[in-house]
């Protein structure tokens, strides 16, 4: 045992190591181990925490899952009072809402954000910063109230007769005009969506060490060439995970939704028609679902609400690992400027 | 060493040099140069005739402002809020804070070089030699190809990465990585290239090919070189200015400068005097 650092040190063997033994205060190993222990037991309680979920909710649908089986995804009527039930107009409204509400809100944020870290005067970065945080601890109900009361009225008389005169020859916003509808609840999901994710990018775009930067300045690059070249490259997989936080919260939204969607169990074409989610769907009728049926069928729709985060989740991971070209370098703005040849 | 760069103005041969900084024309004009952060001054009026195709080193204590100084020649400050930068700065006559004068192609012409080396990390070896011409909006392929190979021999890259162009530039070693910034920075064929303390991070046999390399250099280019070190200094720079405080002490030739320099302070810190 001794003979390999006695050689090292040979007048004074082990002496660090023997004062470290008999030291009286609690050495770092039991910590260590301490901490090592509440960490594993962390860990496994998110396990036993998630299968209870899981069990709980399956155990609660089993009724609709054994009547139904797949059949209940792909199901388009739900009827609890004829007992009819099946979940695909929830799946549709939800996906759709959440998808709408994605693909104005992630531009929409990451070019806030850029904004606001690369072109915005100093002076204005501080109060809109706050606003942002501001508008994302706001919470669901209220925001669901205001659309409610501002944005729905607006969309019915103002927004919504201008889209279908401009698109009129597009199905997607043909039809009545209610107001309430499909679009209504993705342009509150999206309003909701829109500061977190900006919250998120910007904390993005400060981590892009400012010495790429300088390296695009270095080289002539515009200010838009360096987000091109040195931003956006560097934290384009970082992004995709915001936005992926983003549908996450997008999917599992309720109140807000709830109020302003219309809630009506139908697949319709056009965006003005109403519409109803997942999560709508438990939150309305959970309280006054009376017959066991239409209590399973609930909880069938939960674990779908479940499966279809986790599905989301596990391809939009799969995408930020795989599809580092999403915001490929390659194409850069190539405008002709004089150069010495 | 033959380089196939052409060569405008026919290179003075690097055997025969000049040691009085007044009579090679000069590529920088300062004068008077003032620079403040805030109301923090921390360049008191320096004027400096910066000579073509030669190696100026600039040399000084931590804090002195020689960073500040070398980004002044290249408008790096731009970025920076509440810089105040007065005086003049002439490139090869040219007055580079002239309103008229676009920052943009100004750094075209001025090429840096950083402490630490900074490949940008999503592109290829290639891709990072060839985007200044990508941002100049040189598109054809055989001139970028060209380019490529130019820039990455005259940083003396060539033959450790020619086969293996398309690997990440992360995946290069320290001083790799710094020969490739080197490569960036003279691909686009800049006038000027500012290197700010480019050998700090590397070691020894890194630092001794990136001197020869400057050395080499300078048959094209006028270079600027910060440094800490003065052997590396001692080394690689033609002329050295040495800064104390914000002001130009001594401006000489590196030989002069090191063997006899007039100014006391100079001496003090040659000999080690001050940090
Ligand atoms: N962006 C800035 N804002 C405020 N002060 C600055 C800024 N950059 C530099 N300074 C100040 O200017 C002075 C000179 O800094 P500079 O970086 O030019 O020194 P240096 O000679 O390059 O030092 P070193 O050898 O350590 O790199 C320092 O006192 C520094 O604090
Ligand atoms: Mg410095």
């Amino acid at each position: 045992m001794k003979g390999r650092h006695a050689d090292r040190f040979p007048n004074e063997p082990f002496r660090a190591s023997a004062a470290l033994r008999n030291a009286s205060f609690a050495p770092g190993w039991i910590l260590d181990k301490g901490f090592g222990i509440v960490a594993v037991a962390m860990g496994i309680s998110v396990f036993v925490l998630a299968g209870l979920l899981g069990w709980e909710l399956y155990r609660g649908a089993e009724k609709a899952i054994s009547r139904y089986g797949m059949a209940f995804l792909t199901g388009s009527q739900w009827d609890p009072v004829a007992g009819r039930f099946g979940a695909l107009p929830f799946l549709y409204g939800t996906f759709l809402s959440s998808a709408i509400a994605l693909l104005l809100a992630f531009p929409l944020s990451v070019a806030t954000a850029l904004f606001l870290t690369e072109l915005a005067p100093v002076w204005l970065r501080r109060p809109v910063l706050g606003l942002i945080d501001i508008m994302a601890a706001v919470p669901s109900v209220v925001w669901g109230l205001w659309a409610m009361f501002e944005m729905v009225p607006w969309l019915r008389q103002s927004a919504f007769p201008f889209l279908q005169k401009a698109f009129h020859w597009l199905p997607f916003f043909q039809g009545p005009i209610y107001g309430v509808s499909l679009l209504a609840g993705a342009l509150v999901i999206a309003i909701m969506i829109t500061p977190i994710i900006t919250s998120l990018a910007i904390e993005i775009l400060r981590s892009v060490p400012p010495t790429l930067r300088e390296a695009a300045w270095a080289l002539g690059a515009t200010r838009w060439e360096v987000i091109q070249v040195a931003v956006l490259p560097y934290g384009r997989s970082a992004l995709v995970g915001a936005g992926v936080l983003g549908l996450g919260r997008a999917l599992g939204e309720t109140m807000a939704v709830t109020m302003v969607i219309g809630n009506r169990p139908e697949i319709l074409l056009s965006l003005f028609a109403p519409g109803y989610t997942l999560a709508s769907v438990l939150v309305n009728e959970f309280a006054e679902a009376t017959s066991e049926e239409h209590l399973s069928a609930l909880f069938a729709i939960g674990l779908t609400l479940v499966a279809v985060t986790l599905i989301v989740n596990f391809f939009a991971r799969l995408l930020i690992h795989n599809v580092p070209f999403f915001f490929s370098p390659r194409p850069l703005p190539l405008q002709p400027i004089e150069t010495k040849q | 060493m033959s380089r196939s760069l052409p060569d405008p103005e026919g290179s003075a041969p690097a055997s025969s040099r000049e040691t009085d900084p007044q009579k090679i024309p000069a590529a920088f004009q300062i004068e008077e140069l003032r620079v403040a952060f805030g109301s923090r001054p921390v360049l008191h009026g320096i004027s400096l005739e910066i000579p073509a195709r030669q190696v100026t080193g600039i040399i000084g204590p931590s804090g002195c402002g020689k960073s500040t100084f070398l980004r002044t020649l290249n408008r790096m400050h731009e970025f920076t809020p509440g810089v105040r930068i007065q005086g003049r700065v002439r490139l090869f006559g040219e007055d580079i804070y002239d309103p008229k004068v676009d920052p943009i192609l100004l750094r075209r012409r001025v090429g840096m070089v950083f402490q630490k080396s900074n490949p940008f990390p999503t592109m290829s070896i290639q891709e990072n030699v060839l985007v200044g011409l990508r941002l100049a909006g040189i598109r054809n392929r055989s001139l970028l190809e060209e380019r490529l190979e130019e820039a990455l021999r005259m940083a003396a890259l060539w033959n450790e990465v020619k086969d293996r162009l398309h690997a990440p530039g992360t995946e290069l070693s320290g001083g790799q990585q710094q020969r490739l910034c080197i490569a960036r920075a003279l691909a686009v064929r800049p006038e000027v290239l500012l290197m700010d303390e480019p050998c700090s991070a590397l070691d020894p046999i890194a630092t001794a090919q990136i001197e020869s390399l400057i050395r080499d250099l300078r048959e094209h280019y006028s270079i600027v070189l910060v440094t800490h070190n003065l052997q590396e200094a001692g080394r690689t720079a033609d002329f050295t200015a040495f800064f104390l405080e914000g002001k130009l002490i001594e401006f000489e030739s590196t030989k002069k400068l090191f063997t006899n320099p007039h100014q006391k302070q100079t001496e003090d810190y040659l000999t080690g005097r001050y940090g």
